[in-house]
């Protein structure tokens, strides 16, 4: 039998973190919606456009229209197509999609009614391990999606996207070893509360200034685990007319191109979280801070410093995409395979090597 | 083979250098270049609210012109209609009864007059035919229409607005029109 305390106690954890969960997850869809609606602007702007800007000022309710626009198009199942694995595809890309979410630090931790809250959902010891799993999970949505649609082309750019994906988590992973040896621990939160000890009130213990090779390699598989621009091959609309989601119509391809900015939010707050020192805010002493404005007050304003870094790097994600043409298959493996793994290898070899010289 | 002319440029593909197959130094320069035009000025007009000048000489739908007083200038004399190389004008001319003289200048006038859009070319010929000043070619165009009848333009389009009874709309539809023959 269970006091009444603890269960008492165990229904504010409980509302505590589904509070947590709703909040980040409606959080991270309207950042999405709005980074289609940036991407579209910056677009503009890097060809001397003005993007689009009719809908509410500035455009701003461009997004709203979009989906809007989405759910009233007619749903097609094309006939051939296996209808129950058809549905589950654009699902299961979503929800893996969102799923990263779950072990990422957003803030320190504010002080409500006494209680101390932890801005992460989940704080496991394996958090990079989970993200490495849910992120292989996420081949799964483009595999079944294009082989569910029963399209030749939409099986071929699944096929891609499947053998894509799956060559350059090995190089995003090696890059990540050599960054956990530094580390020594798996959790996101210990991570960033790493990176936080750093001189200049932090800036110094900055991951990316001890692994800026890994950084580079990790960014790179970043984008291309996003199917993002110069690696949007699984969905290359000049040579596969729109790759594993060519069938889809509706809110199902909606999901499609949906999750692909959700990953892309994900994928930046990972990237700060690893090498930018996640919640930390650069030249200033967050535990002096908190005595003098008090904790939920910096808790706040890092957040809002995590978010800088996230836009700065979905604004990468952007910028990149309009200036880099697409790679060519070939090329796509060659870079994966022949250079990212053994630079990565290299560096692993390198960090060990400096690791052990400097604890003798 | 031989070259023909000493224009061709010959290419020498050779091998990427160490620096150029790293291929991070060209995308940095592409990104360079880039986001230096995010900040460029925008040639695009932000089209209904901005409008781009017409020229002073531009020919646009047609007006039917009245005087003064709000009479109609049109006498239905059918020099326009000969002159329209697109056979685009039609009319037919009636006379002015007693008790309309506050309507029409002249003692005959066009009781109706057709113009039509898709067949016009936009000239001015009836312009420069007309003797009475009756018909001009104003600044703006022909709006877009679904079917080929509602590019057939009557007297209710074409008649420009009372300039007694409907000041406001009269100055609007004449716009720079008087500042132009003046600079004519």
């Amino acid at each position: 039998m269970i006091p009444i305390q603890f269960l008492v106690i165990d229904v504010w954890f409980g509302l505590e973190k589904l509070l947590l969960i709703g909040g980040i997850i409606s959080f991270s869809l309207v950042v999405a919606m709005y980074t289609t609606f940036a991407e579209r602007k910056i677009a503009g702007f890097m060809q001397d456009r003005r993007g689009p800007n009719r809908a509410g000022p500035f455009g701003i309710l461009q997004p709203l229209a979009d989906g809007l626009k989405l759910f009233f198009k007619e749903e097609i199942i094309p006939l051939t197509s296996n209808k129950s694995l058809f549905v589950l595809g654009p699902a299961l890309a979503m929800l893996t999609a969102m799923l990263t979410s779950a072990v990422i630090p957003w803030g320190s931790q504010i002080e409500i009614a006494g209680r101390t809250v932890s801005l992460q959902v989940a704080d496991v010891n394996i958090g990079i391990l989970y993200v490495f799993g849910v992120v292989s999970l996420g081949v799964y949505g483009i595999m079944i999606g294009g082989w569910s649609s029963n399209n030749k082309f939409s099986l071929l750019a699944a096929v891609r996207g499947a053998s894509q994906i799956i060559s350059y988590e090995l190089a995003m992973g090696l890059s990540l070893i050599s960054l956990l040896m530094m580390t020594g621990s798996l959790s996101l939160k210990t991570i960033v509360e790493q990176q936080m000890q750093g001189g200049w009130g932090g800036f110094l213990g900055w991951n990316i200034l001890y692994q800026p090779l890994a950084f580079l390699i990790f960014l790179i598989c970043v984008f291309a685990e996003c199917n993002r621009t110069p690696f949007d091959l699984p969905e290359a609309e000049n040579e596969l007319n729109f790759g594993y989601h060519q069938e889809y119509s509706s809110m199902k391809l909606g999901l499609y191109l949906f999750s692909e900015y959700v990953n892309m939010f994900i994928s930046s707050a990972v990237v700060s979280t690893l090498f930018f020192g996640g919640y930390d805010i650069p030249f200033v002493n967050e535990s002096e801070l908190a005595s003098s404005i008090g904790v939920n007050l910096v808790a706040l304003l890092g957040f809002l410093t995590f978010f800088a870094k996230i836009a700065f790097f979905l604004f990468l994600f952007i910028w990149v995409r309009w200036t880099i043409p697409r790679f060519r298959y070939d090329q796509l493996m060659d870079l994966g395979w022949k250079k990212l793994i053994p630079l990565a290898l290299a560096n692993l070899l390198i960090t060990a090597v400096v690791i052990l010289t400097l604890n003798k | 083979m031989a070259q023909l002319t000493n224009r061709a440029k010959i290419l020498a593909q050779k091998p990427l250098t160490f620096w150029e197959s790293l291929y991070l130094p060209a995308i940095f320069k592409g990104m360079a270049i880039t986001f230096g035009h995010m900040f460029k000025k925008k040639p695009t007009i932000n089209y209904p609210e901005q409008k781009r000048p017409f020229s002073s000489v531009f020919r646009g739908l047609h007006v039917l012109n009245r005087d003064e007083a709000g009479r109609e200038n049109c006498t239905a004399c059918g020099l326009c209609a000969v002159a329209c190389p697109a056979e685009a004008i039609t009319m037919e001319a009636a006379e002015r009864q007693p008790g309309e003289e506050n309507l029409y200048r002249e003692e005959k006038y066009a009781a109706k007059y057709e113009i039509n859009m898709l067949r016009c070319i936009f000239c001015g010929l009836c312009e420069e035919a007309c003797p009475k000043d009756a018909i001009y070619l104003s600044e703006t165009f022909a709006p877009s229409d679904f079917t080929r009848k509602g590019f057939i333009y009557g007297k209710e389009n074409l008649l420009i607005p009372h300039p007694v009874m409907e000041k406001e709309k009269f100055e609007m539809a004449r716009g720079q029109r008087e500042q132009q023959i003046k600079n004519k």
